[in-house]
């Protein structure tokens, strides 16, 4: 009820959307059919709460809702209200003393095909300070994080810029609307090591030393023109003069290897 | 040609990260300490009289034998951990040492003099129940292994199996004992808890079943607890409630149940609650046991007792006793026995066993260490003197592992700290000042008080120091006259001072048993010790250093919070690390199970740091409680932030302290345990020091490092163990803000992960499932190029996520441990010591795991000294830190910074305890040993009068020109 009041009443800011929805693992691909993707075309919303009270104790409050869209291309709106006049004040107020600012989602599974399967219990929570919001003019990045079999794990928020100076907001305007970026992240797959490039250079590298023997002789093969003489007219000016000879000589055998 | 490039880098690389020792540095700065564990068998070779042969096996699975006479290892032999290696039991017999392993699973014979295996046996399956080495005609042949179900027959020389049978009615029947007398027989006991006893009698020759039945005591539970078998075949058993004795002629078919003699017929009473114990012995296994028996009344009370002619008469009654033991030499049994006289001192005497009769000049009066326990057992070696009379040795096992070998009158042989062989937890602590350094810092510590007293007071610590100074002088002199090798002086907690360059640390280890003792680290000398009683053996320990020894004249502190794994009830020991004493400080109390601690940077008046504890209630406890800490928390208070680990829920949460020491929840993360579980949750050494902020790349660009102290890593393995399936989890997660800074996946990985997590890297050890093999991975994580907020780092203020590079290797051996090296400054490059199971230490250099080692060379890569991309990590036998000194079983790695920076300690501790000090960029600010001190001065002296010289030269010749 509450929801569809704030929704007509104010405007809903469809915010950013990006989609960071890497490849996951073969089990979840094979069952993910593709009517299951049909029937749940429309997606699902989960409600994203938000809180911030000066005595700092949550009471979290509607903020918006972030609708998915089922299925392998997996992607994520956030439609959200407007702050309400009570909300800045209240903002300011706990921007003030230095209070948190919090958010929550529920516990969700963005792969599981039914609605039974989809929620689970508890929420997940995550916050920033309430001045870095108000400095940046409610301008946040959220990013929901999940695990191999699509379960949201984890939530984060930041603000940009992050800091807190001080700086008073004078316009109201600036703490009506929301400026959020919101995206999932899904774990990266981390490399293994990498056996059939290396191998393949090896033999790249083989067959080149085969083509060209040219190219691929030693230190002292291509140079050893130069080494020959310099040693021998060391040696030869190590036979004129004993003291000289010793050090000359060390220095040739040094350069040399 | 830039093949040969390469090449030619990669060598440089390679000398430049050259370890390894010389060979007259061996044992420089290295020891090396071997254990055995908790003594579970342990035979003296009573084979010939001038046997020094100690055999034990131990609850480490560790099979070894010792020299009584010094407590060093002839040999020993380090079998596998857990159930699969596992000994069951150890016989003896003349060279021969028969040993069951594996609950049952394989029989092995050993050689005893050096050690070598004879013959190894594979077992039936089947739990293991019981062995007994078999005689006949007075020749010991054959062993018997008793089995749940089955009884097996082996010859002793070949270990061939002669016969195994099946025993009767083994789903109803719990078989338990072996006996045999030597007269072709084998009895096989075994019982119906509360119904009945039954004897199966084998025939040794082929198996045969020569008879069968069964007696009925419906009051036996257990016929190993409460049973004996004495003189030519009786068992005897004992039941507290009845407080009688039970006989029962084995071989008998007559007697159909056991003759029961009331204990108070003897004038004997069982202590109330108590299991009576009886101890016999069978001096020689192909002859029937004595008849003469010890039974254990109370915990402090024995008797000695008779069987004679069907009747059971006491030979001497022994109160106080602790412990008692029976000792064979020749033909004469003894019985030792222990009895306690105050807490600090024993006294043993020797008795025989015959008559009961007190051997003259046979006590051993010992006195125990005050900090060791109680006694638990007691072995004795007993020998014919030349007069013939009896002379024996002791070892006595204490509670807290350790093994002290006595000699008459009651001289400590040698002594062994077995309860160092599982070391738990370990921290190394700078040693003190000496006197005369501490006077001179005591003199700024004080107060001023008024002009003329200060400076009294620098004069007379001045006039100190000088004699100190003379006094050193003198003692050089001295120790210069003397030969090399005496001047080595022992070190004591007398003489204990912090050297130059702070390379002698003291060790304080804690150890499962609950002992705990402080080590100096240059020789490996324990120089405290104390032992927690009443600790429940599976406790959690955690060491923490509150106070360093930096702030004279407080003494340092170090606190070990005790956690009861069963209750999560924790009590803390505070104590002073250089001494070991407990300090005098008022520990709060702690009622409510403990589920987080941490230390603080705060230090409160005494310069102690805030250890904060948090309960089971989310409520806060700080220790030290003074008003001046509680007032330096509530005003730090919300920037206090702490974190939570809910494995078994994969909950992850993170709370902040308020201002009135409560805490609220101010972040969430769940990890679903239906696909993972977390393994373990690592953050940051707090000691440690980045020394450069950034990367210089090939164009002469900055990469930024990602250092964010509150950076937690969480590893996590999934449920599927399926190996295409199954994965290892990494999430790099801010402690504070509870951020998913990197979430990462090794597919088809299993554990178990053994990871470093330090400066801007991680670096983590997995098995491959598919390919079966260990592979090493790296991440490193980056900001960029350029710094968000360069001054100071701060979780809440640090938007963007930072670039995070990986890579792999394979891994070509298995790993126990991981740990990187740690330095002063954080100047000197790190190395990673990798624990492998091998028993050697591998110092691995971070260049080759980083993630920017380049496919193809470049210019730039070159230039930045990038080693080329190769997927297989080598494996050099001079990086191994501790040559040819394994460490079995390494289960960890410690690494503490020293005084010099290009110097780190290293302490290896599993089975064996090693410590060696490793130099990653090898020894830059030190001048070498051999360094030629006489040609240099010679150099610089004749260079000062070449100048001298030539001026003067140079005058005369300007005096001359100017009067020409």
């Amino acid at each position: 009820m509450a929801t569809k009041r704030a929704m007509s009443l104010l405007l809903s800011v469809l915010s950013t959307i990006t989609l960071l929805w890497t490849e996951l693992g073969e089990c979840n691909n094979g069952r993910i059919s593709e009517d299951v993707v049909d029937t749940d075309f429309s997606g699902f919303s989960v409600p994203l709460e938000h809180s911030f009270e000066v005595d700092d104790v949550p009471r979290f409050r509607l903020r918006g809702a972030l609708q998915f869209r089922g299925g392998r291309e997996n992607s994520v709106y956030l439609s959200q209200n407007q702050l309400t006049e009570k909300d800045r004040n209240t903002l300011k107020d706990v921007a003030a003393v230095d209070g948190l600012y919090r958010i929550r989602v529920p516990r969700v599974n963005l792969q599981a095909d039914r609605q039974t399967e989809r929620q689970s219990e508890g929420y997940l929570t995550a916050f920033i300070r309430a001045c870095s919001l108000v400095e940046s003019h409610l301008s946040d990045v959220i990013t929901l994080h999940t695990d191999v079999s699509g379960y949201v794990i984890g939530i984060s928020v930041v603000t940009i810029p992050g800091s807190c100076r001080g700086i008073e907001v004078e316009d109201e305007v600036d703490l009506e609307v929301f400026n959020t970026t919101v995206s999932v992240v899904a774990p990266v797959t981390a490399p293994a090591p990498e056996t059939a490039p290396f191998i393949e250079r090896m033999e790249q590298e083989m067959e080149k030393k085969g083509k060209n023997p040219q190219e691929q002789k030693s230190f002292f093969a291509k140079y050893w023109m130069y080494i020959v003489p310099l040693v021998l007219f060391l040696m030869m000016s190590g036979a004129q003069d004993q003291s000289g000879g010793g050090a000359g000589g060390g220095a040739a055998s040094g350069g040399g290897r | 040609m830039a093949w040969l490039v390469v090449r030619i880098a990669f060598s440089v690389c390679l000398l430049y990260t050259a370890l390894a020792v010389f060979e007259d540095q061996v044992g420089k700065f290295d020891w090396r300490q071997q254990f055995i564990g908790k003594v579970r068998f342990a035979l003296f070779d009573t084979h010939s009289q001038a046997s020094k042969k100690l055999l034990v096996a131990t609850d480490k699975n560790v099979f070894a034998s010792l020299n009584s006479r010094t407590g060093d290892f002839f040999w020993r032999h380090v079998d596998k951990t857990g159930p699969e290696g596992h000994i069951d039991s150890l016989l003896m017999d003349g060279q021969d040492a028969v040993v069951v392993i594996g609950n049952g699973r394989l029989l092995r014979s050993w050689e005893t003099t050096v050690g070598g295996l004879k013959w190894e046996t594979v077992l039936d399956t089947g739990s293991f129940q019981a062995a007994a080495l078999v005689g006949v005609q007075g020749f010991v042949k054959y062993v018997a292994v008793l089995k749940k179900t089955a009884i097996s027959f082996h010859d002793l020389t070949s270990g061939s199996q002669i016969w195994v049978e099946n025993l009767p009615d083994s789903d109803s029947v719990q078989y338990q004992t072996i006996y045999s007398g030597g007269n072709g027989l084998l009895f096989v006991l075994g019982v119906v808890p509360n119904s009945h006893i039954v004897i199966v009698e084998y025939k040794m020759e082929d198996g045969e079943i020569m008879n069968k039945k069964s007696v009925e005591a419906a009051w036996m539970s257990s016929l190993e607890s409460s049973c004996a078998v004495i003189s030519s075949g009786i068992l005897l058993c004992v039941d507290p409630i009845t407080q009688s004795l039970y006989t029962l002629l084995l071989q008998s078919t007559e007697q159909k149940d056991m003759k029961q003699i009331h204990l108070q017929t003897l004038d004997l009473e069982v202590a109330s609650g108590f299991q009576p114990v009886l101890t016999s012995t069978q001096p020689n296994p192909a002859q029937p046991p004595l008849a003469e028996f010890f039974l254990q009344l109370s915990p402090d009370h024995h008797i000695l007792l008779q069987h004679k002619d069907g009747l059971i008469a006491p030979l001497r009654d022994f109160s106080p006793s602790n412990l008692v033991a029976f000792a064979t030499t020749g033909e004469k049994t003894v019985a030792a026995v222990m009895s306690l006289k105050n807490d600090t001192a024993c006294s043993i005497n020797l008795f025989s066993a015959e008559t009961g009769r007190r051997h003259l000049d046979t006590t051993i009066i010992y006195h125990m260490d005050p900090s060791g326990g109680k006694p638990n057992r007691m072995y004795v070696h007993a020998f014919l003197k030349k007069d013939d009379s009896v002379g024996y040795r002791v070892m006595v096992q204490m509670e807290d592992h350790t093994l002290t070998f006595l000699q008459q009158p009651g001289r400590v042989v040698w002594t062994r700290e077995e309860a160092l062989a599982d070391v738990v937890a370990m921290e190394m602590v700078d040693l003190p000042l000496t006197g005369t350094q501490a006077e001179l810092e005591g003199e700024f510590g004080k107060k001023a008080d008024g002009l003329l007293p200060m400076v009294l007071k620098r004069l007379s610590s001045q006039f100190i120091l000088l004699q100190a100074w003379l006094a050193h002088l003198w003692k050089l002199f001295y120790d210069a006259r003397k030969p090399r090798s005496s001047v080595r002086n022992e070190v004591t907690i007398e003489t204990l001072s912090r050297d130059e360059f702070n390379l002698q640390k003291m060790m304080v280890m804690v150890t499962a048993s609950g002992k705990l003792f402080g080590i100096e680290s240059k020789s490996g000398t324990v120089l405290w010790k104390h032992f927690l009683e009443n600790i429940n053996p599976n406790s959690v320990f955690k060491l923490m250093v509150q106070r360093t020894t930096a702030h004279f004249p407080h003494p340092p502190q170090c606190t070990l919070l005790i956690k009861d794994k069963d209750t999560g009830l924790g009590s803390l020991h505070v104590f002073n690390p250089i001494f070991g004493k407990r300090s005098h400080t008022s520990v709060p109390a702690l009622p409510r199970p403990i589920i987080q601690s941490l230390l603080l940077p705060l230090i409160d008046q005494d310069y102690a740091k805030v250890l904060l504890l948090i309960d089971d209630q989310y409520k806060v406890t700080a220790f030290p409680s003074t008003k001046n800490v509680l007032q330096q928390l509530q005003d730090k208070a919300s920037s206090i932030f702490f974190y939570l680990v809910e494995s078994s829920q994969g909950k992850l949460s993170g709370f902040r302290l308020r201002k009135d020491l409560s805490t609220e929840l101010i972040w969430e993360v769940v990890i679903p345990t239906e696909a993972q579980k977390i393994v373990a949750v690592k953050g940051k050494r707090v000691n440690e020091h980045v020394h450069s902020q950034g990367r210089v790349m090939g164009d002469r660009s900055v990469l930024y490092k990602y250092l964010n102290p509150n950076l937690l890593a969480v590893v996590t393995e999934s449920t599927d163990t399926h190996q295409e399936r199954s994965f290892v989890g990494i999430f790099l997660i801010d402690g504070v803000t509870g951020r998913i800074v990197h979430e990462a996946v090794q597919r088809k990985a299993r554990g178990p992960v053994h990871f470093v997590h330090s400066e801007n890297w991680m670096v983590y050890v997995y098995w491959n499932a598919k390919f079966r093999r260990n592979e090493f991975s790296v991440l490193e994580l980056f900001e960029g190029a350029e710094l968000y907020n360069s001054t100071v780092f701060s979780s809440l203020d640090r938007p963007h996520p930072p670039q995070v590079l990986q890579q792999s290797y394979i891994f070509p051996a298995p790993i126990s441990t991981l740990e990187a090296t740690l330095t002063e400054k954080g100047i000197t490059s790190r190395h990673l010591l990798v624990g492998l199971t091998s028993g050697n230490i591998l110092s691995l250099p971070k260049i080759f795991l980083d993630p920017r080692r380049p496919e193809v060379v470049s210019e730039q890569s070159r230039e930045e000294n990038l080693i080329p991309y190769a997927p297989e990590m080598p494996i050099r036998t001079e990086w191994f830190i501790n040559y040819n000194q394994t460490v079995s079983r390494v289960r960890g790695l410690y690494t503490a910074p020293s005084g010099l920076e290009s110097t780190c300690l290293v302490v290896a501790y599993g089975l064996d305890i090693y410590q060696t000090r490793v130099f990653p960029s090898k020894q830059f600010d030190v001048l070498k040993d051999d360094y030629d001190y006489v040609l240099i001065s010679s150099v610089l002296f004749g260079l000062f009068f070449a100048t001298m010289i030539s001026k003067r030269l140079a005058e005369v010749k300007l005096l001359n020109r100017a009067w020409r």
